[in-house]
């Protein structure tokens, strides 16, 4: 803080104008500290517990990229951001990656000029409603109030939802999820849609989470995963590759309790490789040889880290569904480390 | 040191520039202009490189984009297809329909408290002087946010009227006051021919009709007053002028009331005011109110008591005296902030954003922004158009100003 | 000729008869009331109905409060506990107390750092406010405030704020050396010296980075009402300068910089605050150099300092057409120059003149810091909307909350206002 503070008078005396954009990897490594976006407070996904500790699942992946980069999980700078400011933040350089349940489409792609460099939680759109209104079916919602969480995909999946299935509704636009919460719990509003993942968390932290129902609709496609800047294929090519590596470790069977003895070696080649008892693959990323052994320390594999913040036992209680390997008939598929 | 127009005089030392009355101004200004260039450059060339860093670019296309997106309260055609510029001007006219509404209740509230803070009831302003005080010195966001608590926690939602032994009911079987707005019942127009904008357009040309009606009976009497002495009692022929159309046309169009009724998850029928927007537009005008009642009160007291008195003196009854020598003169105090008080609302209003009230800032400023990501576009915009209005009504406040000003001899 | 006079004279009284009380109506309470509370019959109705209200609103708010409950964990609790009856749940109050003051992010154990610093505020402010009841001397104090708040709050070497302090120090010596030869020579010493100071400083204190260090804490962890002062205050003094030079340029003869201050308040007073938050938080960054990370509460702080400025050089600018233009020229007449007639001449009396406008804009200023919350940082406001509300032990627990919030403004930004209309009253030395 100090320092950009003594920064920002210099730069606005204008006696420190210039800077020259360097790598995005080059910048993590001098400032010793990774700066990821997250969600304001979406409990599974990214929230700060009690003592102002961020966790969860996309915390899970803004620490193991920091353990491959910085060695240390804990170098990490959370950057809470709403669906209005993430892009910006992003584009601007203020964080380093998005890890905020975006949904990866074409126009953030192309237009926005970011890189989503996977997808690490395949997600859809649904609707969650009060189980004594008796509605079973999302087609059965004609003329009702609906909450929309805002800044993501969802206003507009809704609007086509009902336009194609030609029902009315009155939309009830609100910025973040926790305003959406009370308005639904008082019942101003009939249905909360967003992503069902979302709507798991939210339900996670009513006082009667039985009271409600979220319904068998999904409508829409929510692929959701990190990104980054366009631009800088280097520092996309680390994100990529050590979310491909909590992925592979999970489909390799390598898990925080054998990782110390699979890292002195083994018989399979691949896992060899991506511990980097063989080969040089982190050399190629720019990075230690044993990147993806600190990120593998940092939450354990893929597996682990679902099973730790969103799984069955825990309140949000989301089954693997699509999001199992593709071994186990889910879509997670990792390229090959080689 | 070449923007002098002065020709130097032929003892001219560069010192001059800076210990000379005659040319220091313009060294100044030369200085001053260049800080400016300077700090446009910083900003501008900064912003050419993110951008082209990012591959970005500044373009207003998006604007004939389609939105997408639905907006509930809509003055204009609108649907999910329209262009974002549809949608922008959807909010717009929202911002302006809450900014309009807002003016007029703070105005009638803040008269009304000014005038009773001046009270000789102790209680009554006492109350006042509460009330002004306490709306002025909490943060508005705040009231806005309380106000919508009460539609949110404490106002019956329609699941409260449904079932056989409902926890609440219609007011009257007319009015139905829920946590999600209120709705009231629509009066339309049933003769086929006047149904639609046609029989509104007819009762409008009516009322107007009426008020022309009633300032020429006005003036006929005020004549008649002048050459006789005796004024001819107006009162039964302008209310003849005013109702007996109005009830005619009423009558021959076939008027009819649309009375909300529960159906399905939502009233359906009649007129509906949202939460957000009753939630804003009490919020904000409560709020202002206090600031106005201040602004009432010391123009009122700004006449000298003198003033009363001379009129007392003349024999004025104390409603005459209001009317014709406190109030005009008082007018002249108070207009001018009371014009800042609007602008203040009408800006303040882009708390919409809070309570989820598509304004202009939650559609432009809001949602279309987060979907095209156009921040820079999105934001200039958003700026230009507060700006115009704020500019346009300080040039008809300046306007009336110059216009009441006490004109010296 | 006497004593005629004196038979027609029957009776003359030579002593005063007691004076007798006034009649029951007229005197007293009852007099009192019937003068203040029943003078006419539109009066007492209104009285009337004033009554029932307040006894409506003091009988339902009275056993909430009263039966409010300070020491649960959590609303389900509370309910457990009332069994119906109406009453408060202020646990949520304790229970989230440090949240609400703090933020969710500001070490527990660091707490008593924003708390001094907020003590010391008063010491600090006390010669401002009431400088005619407290000695000179602690306007030292008052000057080196700043820095130790910033130390305190921020934490970090004490090398940081030493160094920003030697520089204002050499920039007013560098000012005082050079002002003989003229004030514009001494601006510019000034603003080298300090520059000179702050770029050596800056090696030194990256160099000597664990000095006296405390803790260091970054600013985006600071949150709760805690947030709302630091803002309220860092803008209103940083806004009170700056809007001293706008209002200057603004009456200045010199036409470019009149119509450069004229844009920049025009502009920043027609659009709503929120906007300008908005360009703090989504559209800053694309204007500065790439890489340079300012964060988001320093962002707002120049825009909100930018809006308030303006607003007080409109309030200054009005003090300053105010007077009479007599000072001016007599300020002129005695061979001042322009830096010295504003500073010993117009600037007091103008600013005297413009005190409760300024104070209006502080308070406007203070409340419109909650706007903070609309761009997700976490203020009093942001806080109660936020993780609060939302929170499974506190889900519809607002009138607590939202009555915390009142409370915790209505002090400040009242005693602000009342302190300047007794301010007024004190510097009201003229027409007596």
């Amino acid at each position: 803080m100090k320092k950009s503070v003594i920064l920002g008078t210099v730069t606005i005396a204008g006696l420190a104008a210039s800077a020259a954009a360097a790598a995005t990897l080059d910048d993590v490594k001098a400032r010793g500290t990774l700066n990821c976006g997250v969600t304001t407070g979406l409990v599974g996904f990214a929230a700060p517990d009690a003592n102002g500790e961020w966790d969860g699942f996309d915390v899970g992946v803004c620490r193991a990229v920091a353990a491959a980069v910085l060695g240390d999980p804990t170098a990490v700078e959370f950057v809470p951001t709403t669906g209005k400011t993430r892009f910006t933040a992003l584009a601007s350089g203020e964080i380093d990656m998005l890890a905020r349940n975006t949904t990866w489409t074409f126009s953030r792609d192309v237009d926005l000029k970011f890189e989503f460099v996977g997808i690490n939680y395949y997600d859809g759109q649904g609707f969650m409603v009060p189980k004594e209104l008796g509605v079973s079916s999302a087609k059965e919602l004609d003329g009702a109030t609906v909450c929309i969480q805002t800044g993501t995909t969802t206003e507009l999946n809704l609007a086509d939802f009902f336009r194609s299935n030609n029902i009315s509704y009155e939309p009830v636009p609100i910025e973040t999820n926790a305003e959406a919460q009370p308005l639904y719990l008082e019942g101003a509003c009939d249905v909360y849609t967003t992503d069902a993942s979302g709507l798991a968390a939210t339900r996670a932290a009513f006082e009667n989470p039985g009271d409600h129902v979220v319904l068998p609709e999904i409508i829409s496609k929510e692929p959701l995963g990190p990104l980054v800047r366009h631009g800088d294929n280097e520092w996309g090519d680390i994100v990529r590759w050590t979310l491909n590596a909590l992925i592979a470790a999970e489909e390799l069977g390598i898990t925080s309790a054998n990782l110390e003895e699979l890292a002195a070696g083994s018989d399979n080649p691949e896992i060899n490789r991506l511990l980097g008892t063989e080969g040089n693959l982190g050399e190629m990323l720019g990075l230690e040889a044993d990147w993806a052994m600190k990120a593998l320390m940092a939450g354990g594999n893929y597996g682990e880290l679902f099973e730790k913040n969103i799984g069955e036992n825990t309140p949000i209680g989301l089954s693997r569904g699509l999001n199992a390997q593709w071994t186990d008939g889910g879509l997670l598929y990792s390229p090959p480390f080689r | 040191m070449t923007t002098m127009s002065d020709p130097p005089s032929e003892s001219f030392r560069p010192s001059q520039l800076l210990n000379d009355t005659r040319y220091r101004s313009y060294t100044f200004q030369f200085i001053a202009l260049l800080c400016l260039i300077g700090l446009m450059a910083f900003l501008g060339i900064n912003l050419v490189r993110n951008l082209a860093a990012a591959g970005l670019n500044i373009s207003f296309e998006f604007l004939g984009e389609p939105a997408g997106y639905d907006i509930n309260q809509r003055l204009l055609e609108y649907d999910s297809q329209s262009s974002h510029w549809r949608a922008s001007v959807v909010g717009a006219l929202n911002t302006l329909l809450v900014a309009f509404v807002g003016c007029i209740l703070a105005t009638i509230i803040g008269v009304v408290v000014g005038v009773l803070r001046l009270s000789k009831n102790w209680l009554i302003s006492k109350i006042m002087s509460v009330y002004v005080e306490i709306f002025r010195n909490v943060p508005v966001l705040v009231w806005i946010l309380i106000v919508m608590a009460v539609f949110v926690a404490v106002l019956p939602q329609p699941r409260d009227f449904r079932g056989d032994s409902p926890e609440a009911s219609m007011f009257l079987d007319l009015f139905a006051f829920t946590g999600r707005g209120f709705y009231f019942p629509q009066p339309y127009f049933t003769v086929e021919w006047a149904t639609g904008s046609t029989g509104w357009l007819i009762i409008i040309a009516l009322l107007v009709g009426a008020l022309f009606g009633t300032r020429a009976m006005l003036a006929r009497a005020t004549r008649i007053q002048e050459a006789t002495g005796v004024r001819p009692n107006t009162l039964w022929i302008n209310l003849a002028i005013w109702f007996v159309p109005l009830i005619l046309a009423c009558v021959i169009m076939g008027l009819a009331w649309d009375i909300p009724e529960l159906r399905g998850f939502n009233f359906q029928g009649g007129i509906f005011a949202r939460n957000s927007f009753i939630a804003l537009t009490l919020a904000l005008s409560i709020y202002t109110a206090a600031f106005i009642a201040e602004n009432v009160r010391a123009g009122i007291l700004a006449v000298s008591k003198g003033q009363t008195e001379a009129a007392a003196s003349l024999g004025l009854r104390p409603n005459r005296i209001m009317n014709l020598v406190i109030l005009p003169q008082a007018l002249r105090v108070i207009i001018p902030p009371l014009i800042s008080q609007y602008l203040n609302l009408t800006k303040n209003s882009s708390l919409a954003i809070a309570v989820g009230y598509m304004d202009l800032t939650g559609t432009l400023g809001g949602i279309t922004l987060n979907q095209t990501g156009r921040a820079i576009e999105c934001v200039l915009l958003l700026m230009l158009f507060y700006l115009t209005f704020s500019l346009a009504i300080s040039a008809i406040m300046n306007v009336y100003n110059n216009a009441v000003k006490l004109k010296e001899r | 000729m006497s004593d005629t006079h004196a038979q027609s004279v029957a009776f003359v009284r030579d002593t005063m008869l007691p004076e007798q009380e006034p009649p029951a109506t007229e005197r007293g309470v009852i007099k009192w009331l019937r003068e203040n509370l029943f003078p006419d019959w539109i009066n007492a109705i209104l009285t009337l109905v004033a009554i029932y209200f307040l006894y409506k609103i003091v009988s339902g708010a009275w056993p909430w409060f009263l039966n409010g409950i300070w020491s649960t964990d959590s609303l389900a609790e509370c309910r457990e506990i009332l069994q119906g009856t109406t009453g408060a749940c202020f646990s949520v109050l304790t229970e989230r107390w440090n949240q609400l003051l703090f933020g969710f992010q500001y070490p527990n154990e660091e707490y008593w750092r924003p708390t001094l610093a907020f003590i010391l505020l008063f010491v600090a402010a006390a010669p401002l406010l009431f400088a005619m009841y407290v000695p000179r001397k602690v306007l030292i104090f008052t000057a080196l405030y700043p820095f130790i708040a910033f130390w305190l709050i921020w934490g970090g070497t004490i090398i940081v704020p030493i160094v920003a302090l030697v520089g204002f120090i050499a920039a007013y010596v560098a000012f005082k050396q050079f002002e003989r030869n003229s004030f514009a020579a001494g601006l510019g010493a000034g603003v080298l010296a300090a520059a000179v100071v702050w770029y050596v400083g800056g090696f030194l204190s990256s160099a000597m980075s664990g000095v006296l260090a405390l803790p260091e804490v970054p600013s985006r962890d600071m949150g709760g009402f805690m947030l709302n002062f630091i803002l309220g205050t860092v803008c209103v003094s940083l806004s009170l300068p700056i809007g001293i030079l706008l209002a200057l340029g603004r009456q200045s003869s010199m036409p470019i910089i009149k119509w450069i201050c004229v844009v920049f308040i025009e502009f920043i007073r027609g659009v709503p605050l929120i906007t300008l938050l908005f360009v703090a938080n989504v559209v800053l960054a694309y204007f500065l150099p790439p890489g340079t990370n300012f964060d988001l509460i320093l962002r707002v702080i120049i825009m909100i300092t930018m809006f308030s400025s303006a607003y007080i050089a409109e309030v200054i600018r009005g003090g300053l057409a105010a007077l009479p233009r007599g000072q001016y020229e007599a300020a002129d007449s005695l061979g001042l120059d322009y830096p010295q007639a504003m500073r010993l001449i117009i600037m007091p009396q103008a600013l005297k003149i413009s005190i409760p406008g300024i104070v209006n804009v502080a308070v406007g200023l203070f409340k419109d810091t909650t706007l903070v919350s609309v761009i997700s940082m976490f203020d009093l406001v942001g806080m109660i909307r936020g993780p609060i509300l939302a929170s499974t032990e506190w889900n519809g627990v607002y009138w607590e909350l939202w009555g915390f919030a009142i409370l915790m403004f209505f002090p400040v930004c009242y005693g602000i206002s009342k302190y300047s209309q007794w301010l007024e009253r004190q510097l009201a030395t003229d027409h007596r």
